[in-house]
């Protein structure tokens, strides 16, 4: 891994003979080996999922939130580096109050994304600066539907149907492009969304999980808010129950 | 009150005037009349107090000349950019008037402006909002302003209904502004009116010798397409 960039990747203001950025490409693997997050818009709303590994036993559950209100109708979570992604909310907080201010109105989800966008790929343009190893991955839900936008470190900005990162991305990546997400309610893709993070885990059962939940929709008045606590446990206990189910029915087949 | 004639000795250019915007079913008519007065001097007798600050809004100005040309000049720079931004969607008639209030509110010390922002956008339709000196802001049905308004604001209050139509809007407007400068020295002219609606927006004028009058001046004459009212 290291020497891959042969001597191209000591600055963040040096390309390579190929074109290549390397040290905005290591921002990048800073979130691709970060914790396992999804964005999913739904019929009714957009959920944002994150799933943390306890690092100790002695911290307490809720700790380091990944997962933030950046304004009433938009919500973010950020994977990667947890204090780089700090900056990136504190920042996407400063724009959305901005925009109100200045246009009286709440500002629209791919203004924000694009500015955040713009906001990280500064970084990338100073040597005095490093990029930051963090992405934005937004929610929000307002009269043109809900959105998921997933601003990454590198300046790239995209809005999707349904996105993961991170972690067991691929598989979880896999899992969404099967669903008709758009036929779903939130309350039934969040079963299917804990369903995909469960099942990405290398070792289940020894190291414990906490699976952080939010969303905006119908059901929450469109505001952008943390999933109930008990709607939150019925999902991941209904994702376990099927993963057993299905467990169950492979190991049927192959006997 | 109104810019004095204190400010007349260094020039100052004044829009002692009528000015006001109506929503009806479907948009907005803005109208206005057309005298520049720079003390008793009428500076200009055809001016145009209607300005478009972006596609589909306009904004009516009254006071100082100069402050309310700066002021839609610096609102159509800051909705220019913003309509970049926003792309396919169109600006908001509430976020142009956001920023003419910011404006006005920011320099309130040194500005002499009442304005009235009204045009029509996809989400919210036809809307109106009144920007009088210091920099308020407040979303109305209907607004008048400048000086002759004083004399059409109970008026205006009586007769103003809602989902009136196009046509009905715009004779209540005219008819009004017909009113403010009757009684009104530093308003006449012309009345110009701008109809803003979801197919467009149409500027229109009634010239000076079409301008309703009422009681003692309105002078029998032949030849006169005035109409007459008791």
């Amino acid at each position: 891994m290291s020497g891959a960039g042969s001597g191209y990747d000591l600055s963040v203001t040096t390309f390579s003979p190929e074109g290549r950025v390397f040290q905005v490409e290591y921002a990048g693997k800073a979130v691709d080996n970060g914790v396992p997050s999804v964005g999913v818009a739904c019929k009714d709303g957009a959920i944002l999922a994150v799933e943390k590994p306890e690092e100790t036993k002695m911290m307490l559950p809720g700790s380091n939130r990944r997962i933030f209100t950046v304004a009433k109708h938009v919500g973010m979570a950020v994977p990667g580096k947890l204090p780089d992604g700090r900056q990136i909310v504190s920042r996407a907080q400063q724009e959305c109050e901005n925009y109100k201010r200045f246009y009286g109105n709440t500002i629209p989800t791919k203004v924000l994304s694009d500015r955040l966008a713009n906001y990280c790929h500064a970084f990338s343009l100073y040597w005095h600066l490093r990029p930051l190893g963090s992405a934005a991955l937004t929610a929000s839900y307002d009269d043109n539907g809900p959105h998921i936008y997933l601003s990454e470190t590198n300046g790239v900005s995209y809005r999707y149907y349904g996105i993961a990162v991170g972690k067991g991305r691929q598989g979880i990546k896999t899992e969404l492009e099967r669903l008709k997400l758009g036929n779903m309610t939130c309350r039934e893709a969040l079963k299917t969304v804990c369903k995909c993070l469960i099942k990405q885990r290398d070792d289940q059962g020894s190291k414990k999980f906490e699976i952080e939940m939010a969303w905006i929709c119908d059901e929450s008045d469109r505001q952008f808010v943390r999933v109930p606590e008990d709607v939150a446990k019925e999902a991941e206990d209904a994702a376990k129950r099927e993963i057993e189910q299905e467990d169950e029915d492979s190991s049927d087949m192959e006997s | 009150a109104m810019a004095t004639s204190a400010m007349v000795g260094q020039g100052e250019v004044l829009t002692g005037t009528t000015i006001m915007a109506c929503t009806f079913d479907g948009g907005v008519v803005l109208g206005a009349d057309s005298r520049t007065s720079s003390g008793n001097y009428v500076a200009n007798k055809v001016a145009d107090k209607i300005t478009k600050v972006c596609d589909k809004v306009y904004l009516c100005r009254s006071g100082s000349a100069a402050h309310t040309q700066a002021v839609a000049g610096y609102a159509n720079l800051y909705l220019n950019q913003h309509a970049i931004e926003l792309g396919e969607k169109g600006v908001s008639v509430k976020s142009a008037a956001t920023i003419v209030k910011e404006i006005a509110y920011t320099n309130k010390e040194w500005m002499n402006a009442g304005m009235i922002v009204a045009g029509w956008d996809k989400a919210q339709g036809g809307q109106v909002f009144a920007v009088p000196m210091g920099g308020t802001l407040m979303e109305v049905p209907f607004a008048v302003g400048g000086s002759g308004s004083i004399y059409i604001n109970a008026f205006v209050d009586k007769n103003w209904r809602a989902g009136m139509t196009r046509d009905e809007c715009k004779a209540f407007v005219r008819k009004a502004v017909s009113l403010a400068i009757s009684r009104d020295g530093s308003s006449g002219g012309v009345i110009r009116t701008v109809t803003v609606d979801a197919a467009g927006q149409n500027k229109e004028m009634v010239p000076g010798d079409q301008v309703a009058r009422y009681q003692d001046e309105h002078l029998p004459t032949l030849g006169s397409n005035a109409p007459i009212f008791t």
